[in-house]
């Protein structure tokens, strides 16, 4: 074992700098055979691994998407999902369309049948990297009915408490929008304030700006579909 | 020239005395960006423990039919497998640490601790040799990261492993789970380290147990 692992040390630290004399030079056909057969395998095992775990991976997917729209909408019995073609929300998207490329929002709907609002997703950079959240809409009322943030890269600790900090998320629980950010100790109680973080000003600052930027274009094609199907 | 040391001593040289990043300071990257969590810190452990090991196997069987020429690419095309291997898994089991963990996961291919296992020891010993000397370096990596974790989740969250330490007066100090309290605990571990190593290395010398007379012949 030892005179293996000898030799081997002398080819691998020599064999640049003395291949023509030490050793015969290794074919190309060789190396290519050799990284050809090891990127085969390799791609073999991945596709392999890859079919094994995507299952589980979309049923992750899947249900943050469903816990989300729960949470945002105030516990729906159910909902539609709408994509957002051409300027209009549909049901169905043309077939030749790809359907998972569309935006999409999603139309909850209480016991009686009665329509809760719309959640609606959206992402802006936020104070390190874009901040991904979902939120609901009621569009009788004009008013936002619950946020979760879905995915951020915040400071831990400082702009990490746009999820963490409750009474930052509750103030999310009825504000008439557009919403409009105040300091905290500075509301002067208008229906659509939204007391923002101290010490988390850029990212309590993004979220409300997400939710505005969002609806300011959703708005006028949501109204239109609740009037089409009512 | 080769080496001759034993099984047991490849594999203890890797836990500790040969620490992979207290001692060969290798690995600093995941060591610093991810260990701000016990939980972190032992996912990454892990994941990089699985890779180094498969890795080490895969080099220490296909040795003689790598060509010199191309083994670091051959090297780091099956680290690269199994990185990729291992990210898709955690994705599936665990996809919080999972998302915690961020683009390190990826990262583990170029962690410098692999390749130079499998330059240094894989690529020349036997399979079950290099099996030893995968999971002694990889255990080694475990203990580091988790003593980053220990100390950065305690200081920085007040809890360990989630579980809170201290009554709800305890403010967190908030730099130790940012990237500068990494950097302030790898460096606070190494200044003790190595002041524990030259003391026991002067205590040797002098074949005596007081310091202040060890300290006073060494100089």
């Amino acid at each position: 074992m030892s005179g293996n692992g000898g030799s081997d040390v002398t080819s691998g630290q020599r064999v640049l700098p003395q291949a023509s004399s030490q050793r015969p030079e290794v074919p190309s056909w060789r190396l290519l055979v050799t990284l050809g057969s090891a990127g085969a395998l390799a791609g073999l095992l991945l596709v392999f691994v890859y079919y094994l775990t995507q299952p589980a991976i979309q049923a992750y997917k899947a249900r943050m998407l469903r816990e989300a729209v729960q949470e945002v909408l105030k516990g729906p019995q159910r909902w539609d999902t709408l994509y957002v073609y051409e300027g209009a929300l549909t049901p169905q998207p043309p077939a030749d369309v790809d359907a998972a490329s569309l935006e999409m929002v999603f139309l909850g709907y209480g016991a009686d049948g009665e329509r809760l609002g719309f959640a609606i997703s959206g992402a802006e950079p936020g104070f390190q990297d874009l901040i991904e959240l979902i939120f609901g809409y009621d569009p009788q009322a004009g008013t936002v009915i619950g946020m979760k943030v879905l995915a951020n890269k915040e400071t831990p600790g400082l702009g990490d408490k746009i999820v963490k900090d409750s009474a930052f998320v509750a103030e999310f629980d009825g504000p008439q929008a557009p919403l409009a950010g105040v300091k905290s100790g500075r509301a002067t109680g208008a229906a659509n304030e939204v007391d923002m973080i101290t010490g988390a000003t850029i990212s309590s600052r993004t979220v409300i700006r997400i939710i505005n930027n969002r609806l300011e274009r959703l708005r006028p094609i949501l109204e239109a579909y609740l009037e089409e199907a009512s | 020239m080769p080496r001759k040391t034993t099984a047991a001593q490849d594999f203890r040289r890797g836990i500790w005395r040969e620490n992979p990043v207290f001692i060969q300071m290798l690995g600093l990257c995941p060591a610093l960006a991810v260990s701000n969590t016990v939980l972190n810190s032992l996912a990454m452990g892990l994941a990089t423990f699985f890779v180094l090991f498969c890795s080490s196997v895969l080099v220490a069987t296909f040795k003689k039919l790598i060509p010199a020429e191309v083994r670091i690419s051959t090297y780091i095309l099956i680290i690269a497998t199994f990185v990729t291997v291992a990210d898709m898994t955690l994705e599936a089991v665990v996809p919080e640490i999972h998302k915690a963990l961020g683009a390190f996961i990826a990262l583990i291919v170029v962690n410098c601790i692999i390749l130079g296992r499998q330059e240094a020891f894989a690529s020349k010993n036997t399979v079950p040799r290099a099996m030893i000397d995968a999971v002694g370096t990889g255990i080694g990596f475990i203990i580091a990261m988790l003593m980053m974790g220990t100390i950065r989740e305690i200081l920085g969250y007040g809890t360990f492993l989630g579980f809170p330490l201290f009554g709800g007066n305890y403010e967190p100090w908030i730099i130790f789970i940012l990237p500068p309290g990494g950097f302030f605990t790898i460096g606070f571990i190494l200044l003790g380290l190595n002041w524990w190593e030259r003391r026991k290395l002067e205590r040797a010398r002098s074949g005596e147990p007081p310091v202040g007379v060890a300290v006073g012949r060494a100089a």
